[in-house]
């Protein structure tokens, strides 16, 4: 096939690379004259994990809603497990969404549901499985975030950490291949965040999933790239990584809708660009 | 200026109008939320009935008593039974249910929807793979229409039993002449309208809450706008797609 047809999907298969999961490529969006994406391309290797930094409005939460097709692109494409989807109808992109799971900035739970109902949402609505088998997947899903005794408790009775695992536990209940996180540990304590971050990684090394965060605390990014989660004899257990596996974790900063830096932890905290000094000061 | 205000208020109609589109789609061809369909009957129906039920009553009071003294001019008082059953069937019954649903459903769904969208839950629908307006819009439209034609049955029944309480009780005509002058009055087309009214008045109620409140932006106070807008539009559409539809009606049935 001719190199200049291929997706970068092709492209990957046909260099005998393992494909991404996710490429945004030369992707560009604007809200009237504003222009918040620039040409931004990046891909995303199963298993491994995009960390998205930038300051508030840099369009971090934007790529995101692109990624899920909830907003299209003005240029640019986007593919999704090898499919191109910036040009699907609303109709098509439902079984796209079914292998991304998104957590939204501050939860987003459907607050006149419970907490079961919130987690089971996607496999109650939208799939064929019985009462029971849906029931027993949202007690497995909110054992392994922690939170088997919320069960019947209504979203505005849980804390600003709870809500997060909660949204976390509705993202990953269909067992997506790919989770996208949105702020998901903005406004929260150090040790609630910590709690959240471990649910991440977990969620990455033990079920596999692939996952873009977006985030400016970068106390949460760091402690996400170089942390992995294991499994021993006493369940699972998170605890710094290998830097094989930190490399798994590339870090892209965005400023004024361009990508400003592209690496891992270590090339970020070693850069010497002052705005990313700033940044990380 | 104009030219800026009439290009929005053109998107505005557009955009209104592609939500039916899609609303219509949507009944069409299905799937269907089947649980969020009953619960929306039963908010929007069984929710607004004591509502309608005190102001069908008070109205059909109201209207014997101020009709009853008037008629008494003329000594006509005996027939303040066609009056009310007239008035209350044709006209009040439909628009003031329908204000009232403007009022409590427009209101509750703008409310409901805008707080929805500025949390994200909109979004967290769609990407969990949901249509929202299969989800939210389809059984508020499908609740409105069905619901508001048995809300101004009740309306009207209850309004001529408070006709009939003040004209006995009050007036002191005796129930025979009121509930023979109820009937004589009333032709079949006159129910017909009354009861035709109320299904438009209803789609129009709900669809304009679901657009305010699926266009809401700006946190809280674009909430409260949204509410706010909804319940305006509403009240304002009720009125106006009264007086058009009571003019089509009387060309094509009398």
């Amino acid at each position: 096939m001719d190199t200049l047809t291929q997706s970068p999907v092709q492209a990957a298969a046909a260099q005998g690379v393992e494909a991404p999961v996710l490429v945004l490529d030369k992707v560009s969006l604007a809200f009237d004259d504003k222009v918040v994406l620039r040409e931004v391309s990046f891909t995303l290797l199963p298993g491994h994990t995009k960390i998205i930094l930038g300051a508030s409005g840099s369009g971090k939460s934007v790529m995101l809603k692109l990624i899920v097709g909830l907003l299209k692109p003005d240029g640019g494409s986007i593919y999704v497990n090898g499919e191109r989807t910036d040009t699907m109808s609303e109709r098509e992109l439902m079984k796209v969404r079914a292998d991304l799971g998104m957590v939204f900035q501050e939860g987003a739970l459907f607050d006149s549901l419970t907490v079961a109902e919130n987690v089971g949402y996607k496999l109650y609505e939208e799939s064929d499985m019985s009462e029971d088998q849906v029931r027993q997947r949202v007690e497995e899903v909110l054992g392994f975030i922690g939170l088997h005794d919320f069960t019947d408790r209504m979203p505005s009775e849980l804390s600003g950490g709870q809500r997060r695992r909660v949204a976390i536990a509705r993202a990953m209940a269909f067992k997506p291949r790919i989770l996208l996180y949105d702020e998901a540990t903005t406004g929260l304590d150090p040790i609630t965040a910590t709690t959240v971050d471990e649910e991440i990684i977990k969620l990455r090394d033990i079920e596999n999933v692939s996952s873009v965060l977006v985030t400016h605390q970068l106390r949460d990014a760091f402690y996400t790239a170089t942390h992995e989660a294991v499994r021993d004899t006493g369940g699972i257990r998170v605890q710094a990584a290998s830097d094989e596996k930190s490399d798994e974790a590339e870090f892209l900063m965005l400023r004024d809708g361009l990508i400003c830096f592209e690496g891992n932890a270590a090339e970020l905290r070693a850069s010497k660009d002052p705005y990313l000094k700033t940044f990380l000061s | 200026m104009i030219q800026h205000w009439l290009k929005a208020a053109v998107l505005e109609v557009q955009e209104y109008v592609r939500l039916q589109g899609a609303t219509m789609r949507a009944i069409v061809r299905g799937p269907y939320y089947w649980h969020d369909i009953i619960e929306q009957f039963d908010q929007i129906g069984l929710g607004s009935l004591t509502v309608v039920v005190l102001t069908g009553f008070f109205t059909g009071a109201v209207l014997a008593l101020q009709s009853g003294f008037t008629l008494d001019q003329f000594g006509a008082r005996p027939f303040v039974g066609r009056l009310v059953s007239a008035s209350m069937i044709k006209e009040l019954g439909p628009v003031l249910t329908g204000l009232m649903l403007a009022g409590r459903v427009g209101s509750g769904i703008a409310a409901e929807l805008g707080s929805m969208v500025v949390t994200d839950q909109i979004n967290a629908l769609r990407a969990l793979g949901t249509d929202p307006v299969r989800k939210l819009v389809v059984p508020r439209v499908m609740a409105g229409f069905l619901m508001a034609p048995v809300l101004t049955v009740v309306a009207d029944t209850v309004g001529i039993i408070g006709g009939w309480l003040i004209t006995t009780f009050q007036l002191r005509v005796s129930s025979g002449v009121y509930w023979t002058s109820v009937t004589e009055a009333l032709y079949i087309e006159d129910v017909w309208m009354g009861l035709i009214k109320p299904f438009f008045l209803g789609y129009v109620i709900v669809t304009v809450g679901c657009y305010i409140g699926l266009r809401a932006k700006g946190g809280t106070q674009g909430v409260g706008r949204a509410t706010t807008n909804a319940v305006v539009t509403a009240s304002v559409a009720v009125i106006a797609v009264d007086f058009i539809l009571t003019r089509v009606l009387f060309t094509l049935m009398y």
